[in-house]
């Protein structure tokens, strides 16, 4: 099967994302920006690894992040294999810090959409308010684009009320014309956010894909009236990424995009260097890992 | 036809990198040109030393003896260069002989840190107590103006040889050697990160230095008592390990007292084994 794809203009769209990321962002801006960040933040553990006890410590962290500092806000939510969705639930209750599941076979989906539908399904009923999902880049690659849209569908119904994030796996797609088509595929099957990447490929929320993915958002907002939010995943693990992520928001997609609803940030590292980094706007001393808590 | 000379500009050393100063500042003086470090300079040289500290910390004693005495052969074979840089004569000879003889002694301490400082302690109880020096972290080296490349290696070798890495300022008023250290330090087997030279206005690095918490020790060689103070003032803050000495003139001085040199930069960890009553 083939495809037409409309062009996107790489160099462009590469010089744009770097001259966004030059902008000098200091003092009180942010200390803004840092508080903001960690308002949007996906606080996500997804290790063989995890366990009961690690997902309830990292529970505690997102509800309060910095114990010393009680301005910076609690994250918008915590994002786990969905074995962890009842223990997240749990310690989460009553705090306004949503649990999110990665579902249909993270981060493959290289599994049949009767099992992708029941690990939906199961997240669900253990209480997950966000499912992120993975598309078939098995049949995106082999240009099945009506199979990349039903799959999507069929889960949006299996989620019910709760939100759906779609993640494209945009190192796995090959360039940006593929981005911004399979941004527009999952927009138009019912995704409630779309997602750079799970965070377990060799490459993430670079600035380029995201820009293309924002524009994406913004043209099919433009055209369609429906408001869709955006995930950068993978890669975003320093405060000046973070941060940068956010001018590329705020130029695309404007304000009322700069918000946990709209926007969200996944990442586990990323949380320690922005509360260093806070501390370094308060004291003016330049921080130590050892200050922060690992989970 | 006559050749327009080519002016030597000498680069910071961060992270195993020949870098100008993110700054952009530099200083023509003479016919070279020398690098002026920034606060932020100093920052990367932290953040490139933290990343080094681990990994060469787990390498052997016995490896990173080698390495240093590598480093001494490094040093040796760019004796012209650096004696011409020394302001040549016999006293840059003499100065270079004990840079040289200095990385090499330290070389051989690496692997008796151990047996000197640790060992199982003798306890009246039932358990077996016994103490192993680590280093401590990252250590900042304020480098003395005279002699210069004496006085950098008297500094910089007992603190690598303990297993830490290391952040020095140069000299304000003669980094060339320091500078030029580098270039030989750079095609040695010394790991990226695990030294980093930055020259410029020693106060305004040195400060910034002695400010950043990441930094767990600092040895302050400057010979500069105002400054000296400030240090104590700042490692008291973040909470570091400060020693402050003259400048090593010889190879006696940097070497007779080698042991306190080692120990400034080296933590004692005791442990307390059960092994049954």
């Amino acid at each position: 099967m083939s495809r037409r794809l409309a062009h996107v203009d790489r160099v462009g769209i590469e010089e744009r994302a770097a001259a966004l990321g030059a902008r000098s962002i200091k003092t009180t801006a942010k200390q803004q920006g840092i508080r903001l960040a960690v308002s949007m933040l996906d606080l996500t553990t997804l290790e063989g690894a995890d366990t009961a006890g690690k997902v309830r410590q990292l529970c505690a962290k997102a509800v309060c992040p910095a114990p010393t500092m009680p301005e910076i806000p609690s994250v918008a939510a915590i994002c786990v294999y969905s074995a962890m969705v009842a223990v997240a639930r749990a310690a989460l209750a009553g705090t306004g810090v949503a649990t999110a599941s990665v579902a249909t076979g993270f981060p493959a989906g290289q599994v049949s959409l009767e099992a992708k539908l029941r690990d939906t399904e199961d997240a669900v009923a253990a209480g997950a308010e966000e499912i992120d999902m993975v598309i078939s880049r098995e049949a995106f690659l082999a240009g099945d684009d009506a199979r990349v849209m039903r799959e999507i569908e069929r889960i949006k119904e299996a989620c019910g009320d709760a939100h759906l994030k779609v993640i494209l796996e945009t190192a796995e797609l090959g360039s940006y014309e593929h981005v911004r088509h399979a941004s527009m595929l999952a927009m138009e099957a019912g995704a409630d956010f779309i997602k750079t990447s799970t965070g377990k490929a060799s490459a993430g929320a670079t600035p380029g894909v995201c820009l293309v993915m924002l524009e994406a958002i913004r043209d099919h907002a433009w055209r369609t009236g429906r408001i869709v939010g955006f995930k950068a995943a993978g890669g975003v693990s320093t405060s000046k990424a973070a941060l940068h992520r956010l001018v590329l928001v705020k130029e695309t997609l404007g304000d009322e995009w700069l918000t946990p609803e709209r926007l969200r940030i996944g990442a586990s590292s990323v949380l320690n260097d922005l509360l260093m980094q806070y501390a370094k706007t308060q004291d003016g001393r330049y921080g130590r890992g050892e200050d922060f808590s690992i989970e | 036809m006559t050749r327009i000379p080519v002016r030597k500009t000498y680069k910071l050393w961060i992270g195993g990198a020949f870098v100008r100063s993110e700054s952009g500042r530099s200083d023509l003086v003479g016919e070279v040109n020398l690098p002026r470090a920034s606060r932020k300079d100093v920052r990367d040289a932290m953040a490139a030393a933290r990343r080094a500290s681990g990994p060469w910390a787990a390498r052997t004693a016995y490896n990173r003896g080698q390495i240093l005495y590598r480093a001494a052969e490094a040093v040796e074979s760019r004796r012209a260069q650096l004696t011409a840089v020394l302001d040549g004569g016999a006293d840059a000879d003499a100065e270079l002989d004990a840079a040289i003889d200095v990385l090499v002694h330290y070389a051989g301490w690496t692997d008796k840190l151990a047996p000197v400082l640790g060992g199982i302690n003798p306890v009246a109880a039932p358990f077996l107590s016994f103490t192993l020096p680590e280093p401590t972290g990252v250590v900042g080296v304020i480098a003395p103006d005279e002699p210069s490349l004496l006085g950098l290696v008297a500094e910089v070798a007992p603190a690598l040889a303990a297993g830490n890495a290391v952040v020095a300022i140069l000299s304000e008023t003669r980094p060339h050697a320091g500078l030029d250290l580098a270039e030989a330090l750079g095609v040695s087997d010394l790991p990226g990160g695990v030294i980093n030279l930055l020259s410029g206005r020693r106060r305004e690095l040195a400060l910034a230095l002695g400010g950043h918490r990441d930094l767990n020790a600092i040895v302050d060689a400057s010979g500069d008592h105002e400054l000296g103070t400030e240090l104590d003032r700042l490692a008291a803050e973040t909470i570091k390990r400060a020693s402050h000495h003259p400048g090593a003139v010889s190879y006696e001085q940097a070497t007779d007292d080698a042991l306190e040199r080692l120990t400034a930069v080296t933590e004692l960890k005791t442990a307390w084994h059960p092994v049954g009553a």
